[in-house]
């Protein structure tokens, strides 16, 4: 996935992302790190198309995905094969575990039972929560703790086999423990699709990511590999935010 | 920003030069022993040497606390990475006193003999010493690329002293113990010298993020 020049905003207001250029590379964990209003959130919702549900927001540039400009595609498509899990856990309310991470399938018009079941095996396995609820698929998804809940909204994006999995500050509502295991289980599904998260925990960065990607005021300020920008960043702006000195 | 982080840096910081004066004391009062056949020097080497070894579980101590706590980045995280490999050497710096003094004392007691180059090289290992450490107090790569280049003048003159120690000990039998013991100054202070260039080398790293351990005759590019 690659990011050309893109700008965006919300209605009536400045733009937030002033030409973003990006190479994300495939099969690697990027983190998207940066202050309060930097637009990392924008730039991941961008990503999928996720910022235009927004009434009044804007969007252009380039999201080269697959050789084609993802801002051209059908936004339904797109997000078949980049999935999203937000900040808070969010299953479907009135849907069984199972139902959950099958969800995406059926809309897509799944209705095999045994491939259903497969897929939520399979899905539930990769989001490293199938041992927890293997004997509950048919309890209400809400019913499970936080972490377990964002593991669940983890292997229903799995489950339609997205190419990249988009993470919005996945674990700012975990506690330490369930943040544990949602990093362990990006380091495992990183092997077969590309992950881009949006973090405040300079340390989850760290710990999960190959690349990072440093934003302020809208603008890339650095890009890089992750043990190069934690240890010798840059860009002194860089320096002086994961030090801690500003932000 | 001023962090409060930047105050346990600067402890930090302190305590290793205050460390490291000491160690620079040391062996001068060590030194004095062997060149002025003074043996009263001896013991205040000894109780500094006591006061160095706290230090260095000291420094370790605060070093790690600060990266338990803080999860320091970049160049909080290279600073207090260096601070705890100059920590090693200056207590290794502090042993090398030690064992010149205690040498020396022995020497006092024994007929005078040719010292060789000791004189010159103590000024140039307690030079680079000093060196090393300004050039950590004050981020100052250049000094420290110059404390690495005077390494080589240390280890010419060790071997100069060590030549020329073997010819009187191959002329007088007699002279075999002192000539052994002057090697074994000689060894001490270019082991101190060796300890300040690894100084020089962590604060390059310190400030430029640049790891030319091991890589002889890359300085310049440093």
């Amino acid at each position: 996935m690659a990011v050309r020049g893109l700008r965006a905003g919300y209605a009536g207001g400045a733009p937030v992302l002033k030409g973003v250029n990006l190479d994300i590379r495939e099969k690697t964990v990027t983190a998207i790190i940066g202050p309060s209003g930097c637009g990392k959130s924008t730039l991941i919702r961008c990503l999928n198309r996720m910022h235009e549900a927004i009434p009044g927001a804007t969007a252009d540039g380039e999201i080269l995905f697959g050789g084609r400009n993802a801002l051209e595609l059908d936004p339904v498509v797109l997000r078949r094969a980049v999935g999203m899990v937000f900040q808070r856990p969010n299953p479907f309310p009135t849907m069984s575990i199972a139902q959950n991470v099958a969800a995406g399938l059926v809309l897509n018009g799944v209705h095999d039972r045994s491939v259903l079941a497969e897929a939520v095996e399979k899905s539930l396995r990769r989001a490293a929560l199938w041992d927890e609820v293997k004997d509950k698929l048919d309890a209400p998804g809400v019913g499970l703790s936080g972490g377990q809940q964002q593991r669940l909204c983890i292997a229903r994006a799995l489950a339609v086999e997205p190419a990249v999995l988009l993470l919005d500050e996945p674990c700012s509502a975990l506690d330490p423990i369930a943040t544990g295991r949602i990093e362990e289980l990006l380091l495992e599904i990183k092997e077969t699709l590309t992950v881009v998260i949006v973090t405040h925990n300079m340390q989850q960065a760290a710990r999960v990511s190959e690349y990072t990607v440093f934003m302020l005021m809208g603008e890339m300020v650095e890009y890089g590999l992750t043990r190069q920008m934690f240890t010798k960043p840059v860009d002194k702006r860089t320096e002086d935010y994961i030090t801690g000195r500003f932000g | 920003m001023k962090r409060h982080f930047d105050g346990d840096l600067e402890d930090l910081r302190g305590r290793l030069l205050r460390m490291g004066s000491l160690c620079e004391e040391m062996v001068h009062y060590a030194v004095k022993v062997v060149v002025e056949r003074d043996e009263s020097y001896v013991g205040d080497v000894q109780a500094w040497e006591r006061q160095v070894n706290a230090m260095h579980v000291e420094i370790d101590d605060v070093a790690l606390r600060l990266i338990a706590l803080h999860q320091p980045a970049a160049g909080d995280l290279r600073l207090i990475a260096a601070a705890i490999k100059i920590n090693s050497d200056l207590e290794r710096v502090g042993d090398q006193a030690v064992n010149i003094a205690e040498t020396g004392v022995y020497l006092c007691k024994e007929p005078k003999i040719k010292l060789g180059d000791i004189p010159r090289m103590v000024e140039v290992a307690a030079g680079m010493l000093k060196d090393s450490l300004d050039a950590f107090a004050r981020g100052d790569v250049a000094l420290a690329r110059d404390v690495i280049k005077r390494d080589d003048e240390e280890d010419r003159l060790k071997s100069q002293t060590f030549n020329e120690l073997v010819h009187l000990m191959q002329r007088d039998a007699s002279a075999i113990q002192r000539g052994m013991d002057i090697i074994l100054i000689a060894r001490n202070l270019e082991r101190i010298a060796d300890h300040a260039t690894n100084v020089a080398e962590d604060v390059i790293f310190m400030v430029l993020g640049k790891d030319i351990r091991h890589t002889a005759g890359e300085i310049e590019a440093a």
